[in-house]
């Protein structure tokens, strides 16, 4: 019977974790309604402009989730990211079609996760100085390809330009504009494939062996092993899944931002870093979540809308929000360790 | 091979750079037996276990299993485990942060898909069958220790084990868990597991086991119905001292006397750590050399560590010349002039990169507090007279100290609590791993120490080494002092029928 008081009390602890992400998720969005309601916060565009401008975090924010779910860490994403956007920039101005070079970006990311992941998987590298090198890389690369910005428009690419204009429409929660026109809810197609990657990696993680199997080795490494459980090729394959779902968050990002820069997604690792940390993914393996990921980066792209809306905070303000944010979770983490600690 | 047999290991060799870690061992299991793998530490009962797990390759000799016509190559713990060979160690082997489902079934079978309600109910089946207090849908971190293990032996079970190794299971467990645990052990029994059980807790042996093979220096010793061995016998085989040659090996010491009306230099009263132990007391006379004996893990390093202040201490007293004094970290010892070599040296003692000097004159330093450094003449001066002191063979003062011998290193760590001018200290196995010469330095070093009024408490596996310096010798058993000799009674019988405990008659 204790035992399985026991059992209750550890299960939720987990799921505790996840519930304050969301709690605070939605605290801190009312409070953007009330305090900018006034401003057009209220209306669900608001929202769905948050999954526009994020659809690419919330792709590259699952990758990383499942990469620190064993134990690692993938810096280099951002600076991927970057070369991604130049890739697709200056080859379709080059005459290049939109779907081969988005075939061709998704076939880097798979090269470059391959060779990212062995050298972890197998040469037992740290991951922190592997993916540091490859953002070294990427950035170099990028700015190898073109120093210069260079923008995707209707005419170097038209069906890039297409699919970067395209409005999903909702059919519902629409409102009526200050002059008098029913504005419908959209979204763009970045937001459909950032939503199918979060749903396949959810069931990824909960139903595959695989999926178990990064837990696994987060969990005890050693033990992974001990289980007959391949670690190398484990670890192998959460850093090919980290960079190429970096990849189709590049392609994702490209819709949004439509040109390609040396410093574009400057630091977008630590805001995946950070989005899986505020949903509960701990940085030493084994536990966490893309829900939580997913409503991570919600949470910083609510910060930055309610920043934006203000229009006279300084651009600054969200760096130092989402640093409280990550400082209470760390705490809160570490008291759930500490508690689970003495339990014991 | 035998009838009934299921394991047979003929004639194992193995080497080691410099050392025969096992020579022609032979090792016979048969179905539905508790087998006790007993021998001190350095026995080879661990390298018997990582040959026939696969962790190591054997260098000679057969491993015969049923249902196998040629003798069998084990080359990893996954192809141990496909043979039916699994092993539970000391340290649980899963996962914490999954399910005890999962636990169970991770890394098994084919597919992409884990099929949660399948493994959920296979794995409440199970763990009912084996009457194990755990559901597949609780997390492992929420189950107790002994718990996990029972899921780690269900997980082998369920992998159709034939042997199942369990190695050192009960170190972490109170008495409930462990009664629970061999009911486990009993019930597997009944369904024709073979079982090896690796303990050093001789009363869990007698409990449960049906037979015991005796290691001794990588050699077979023999094997032994229970009811054949009484303790005091399996007691001298592990040790390798048969009870005739025991009685005329008597110290050649001389008769300590403490000086009459004066309280003893340090008491313990009830002392008791975090480490398990259970409370003891204990005192030590100015010039005394005293010991703490008992089989490994018995308890014997807790005890000193307790009183070091290197545990964590629970309750009781410790007493300075009858005075109580407090000593919650291991600097609060030292300030009162206490002295600590710890048994591990690679891990406790040295600090290998730094200098013969530098490591000297540590503990000095930290009495000192770090921001009064030395300066390097006074530091060289100390450096060079304990070198010279203690003999200490080293290329000059500022080598670092890992490129010394083990005896050396040994004689560095010794130097630097020297150094303090300790009134008590406490030796921890000062002499494993070195060589005779240095051995004996140190036991002569140990007793001229006390002549000059130096407190000691010397420990050490090795009996004669104890018998030799020690005027007074703590005899533990199962992390409990369970008695006291001096004088006429420190004989290795003596000693030997103490540690066994129990069957007294045999003597």
């Amino acid at each position: 019977m204790k035992e399985k008081m026991k059992a209750k009390k550890s299960f939720n602890s987990n799921t505790i974790l996840l519930l304050i992400t969301i709690v605070l998720f939605m605290v801190l969005y009312a409070g953007g309604c009330i305090a900018y309601g006034s401003k057009g916060f209220t209306h669900f565009q608001t929202f769905l402009n948050i999954l526009i401008t994020n659809a690419g975090l919330i792709c590259v924010a699952c990758g990383m989730t499942c990469v620190m779910l064993t134990g690692g860490i993938d810096i280099s994403v951002g600076a991927l990211i970057a070369m991604d956007c130049m890739m697709l920039a200056v080859g379709m101005s080059k005459g290049i079609g939109a779907v081969p070079m988005v075939a061709i970006v998704l076939l880097v990311g798979v090269v470059f996760g391959f060779v990212q992941g062995f050298l972890v998987g197998y040469l037992e590298i740290q991951p922190f100085i592997v993916s540091m090198a490859g953002m070294f890389f990427c950035r170099g690369m990028t700015a190898v390809i073109c120093t210069d910005q260079v923008s995707i428009t209707e005419k170097i690419n038209a069906t890039f330009y297409k699919w970067a204009n395209t409005k999903v429409t909702i059919p519902f929660g629409g409102y009526v504009n200050n002059k008098g026109k029913y504005m419908v809810p959209y979204v763009r197609p970045g937001v459909i494939v950032a939503l199918i990657v979060l749903i396949l990696i959810f069931i990824m993680l909960r139903y595959t062996k695989f999926g178990r199997s990064l837990y696994a080795v987060g969990g005890s490494a050693q033990s992974a092993a001990m289980m007959g459980l391949n670690v190398k090729r484990i670890k192998m394959g959460a850093y090919m899944l980290s960079s190429i779902l970096c990849s189709v968050g590049g392609v994702c990002y490209c819709l949004n931002t439509m040109a390609g820069s040396v410093t574009r997604a400057l630091g977008l690792e630590m805001d995946a870093i950070s989005s899986a940390v505020i949903g509960g993914t701990l940085l030493t393996g084994g536990v966490g979540n893309v829900i939580g990921s997913f409503f991570g980066v919600l949470i910083n792209g609510t910060i930055s809308s309610i920043v934006k809306t203000n229009g006279k905070l300084a651009s600054s303000w969200p760096n130092i929000l989402t640093a409280a944010l990550l400082f209470i979770f760390i705490v809160i983490q570490s008291v759930f360790g500490a508690l689970r600690a003495r339990k014991k | 091979m035998k009838e009934n047999a299921i394991l047979e290991m003929k004639a194992i060799d193995k080497v080691f750079p410099g050392v025969l870690a096992l020579q022609g061992v032979d090792f016979t299991l048969c179905a539905g037996e508790i087998h006790a793998l007993m021998g001190e530490n350095g026995a080879g009962k661990s390298t018997l276990i990582k040959v026939l797990t696969g962790v190591y390759s054997k260098d000679g000799g057969q491993i015969y299993l049923k249902g196998y016509d040629k003798p069998v190559i084990i080359r990893s713990p996954q192809e141990a485990q496909k043979m039916g060979i699994s092993t539970v160690y000391q340290e649980i082997t899963l996962c914490p942060n999954l399910s005890v489902a999962e636990n169970m079934y991770i890394g098994r079978g084919e597919g992409v898909r884990v099929n949660w309600k399948k493994i959920n109910e296979k794995a409440d089946a199970i763990l009912k069958s084996l009457d194990i207090p755990a559901k597949a849908t609780q997390q492992l971190s929420s189950c107790s220790i002994a718990v996990q293990q029972m899921v780690a032996i269900a997980r082998a079970v369920d992998m159709d084990c034939k042997v199942l190794i369990l190695d050192e299971p009960t170190s972490s467990l109170d008495e409930q868990e462990v009664a629970k645990l061999f009911k486990l052990m009993r019930d597997l029994k009944e369904r024709g597991v073979g079982i090896i059980f690796v303990t050093h807790f001789l009363d869990q042996v007698y409990e449960v086991c049906d037979k015991i093979t005796v290691l001794r220096d990588g050699r077979l010793v023999g094997e032994y119905e229970i009811k054949d061995l009484p303790r005091v016998q399996l007691v001298s085989k592990m040790l390798g001292k048969e009870l005739d040659d025991l009685s005329d090996i008597s110290g050649e010491h001389k008769k300590f006397q403490a000086e009459p009306n004066t309280p003893p230099v340090f008491e313990a009263v009830g002392l008791q750590s975090d480490a398990g132990i259970k409370p003891f007391d204990f005192y030590i006379q100015k010039g005394e050399v005293n010991g703490f004996t008992g089989l490994l893990g018995s308890g014997r390093s807790e005890c000193v560590r307790a009183i070091f202040g290197a545990d964590r201490v629970l309750g009781g007293t410790v007493k300075k010349d009858g005075n109580a004094i407090k000593i919650a970290k291991p600097i609060d010892a030292m300030r009162n002039g206490i002295g600590y070599l710890p048994e591990d040296r690679k891990v406790d003692g040295i600090v290998g990169e730094l200098s013969v000097r530098e490591n000297i004159i540590l503990a000095l330093q930290v009495l000192k507090g770090f921001f009064k450094p030395f300066s390097r003449a006074e530091a060289a001066r100390f450096a060079d007279e304990y070198i010279k002191l203690l003999d200490i063979k080293t290329a000059s003062a500022d080598t670092p100290i890992k490129s010394l011998s083990g005896g050396n290193q040994q004689k560095v760590i010794l130097a630097r609590w020297l150094l303090t001018h300790p009134e008590y200290l406490i030796l921890d196995e000062p002499t494993r791993g070195i060589d005779v010469g240095t051995k004996v330095d140190i036991q002569k070093l140990v007793l001229k120490l006390a002549s000059e009024g130096m407190s000691i408490t010397f420990i050490s596996s090795e009996t004669d080494e104890m018998l030799r310096t020690c005027s007074r010798m703590v005899v533990m058993r199962d992390r409990a002092v369970v008695g006291e000799l001096t004088d006429d009674d420190l004989t290795q019988g003596k000693i030997m029928s103490t540690i066994a405990g129990g069957e007294k008659k045999d003597e």
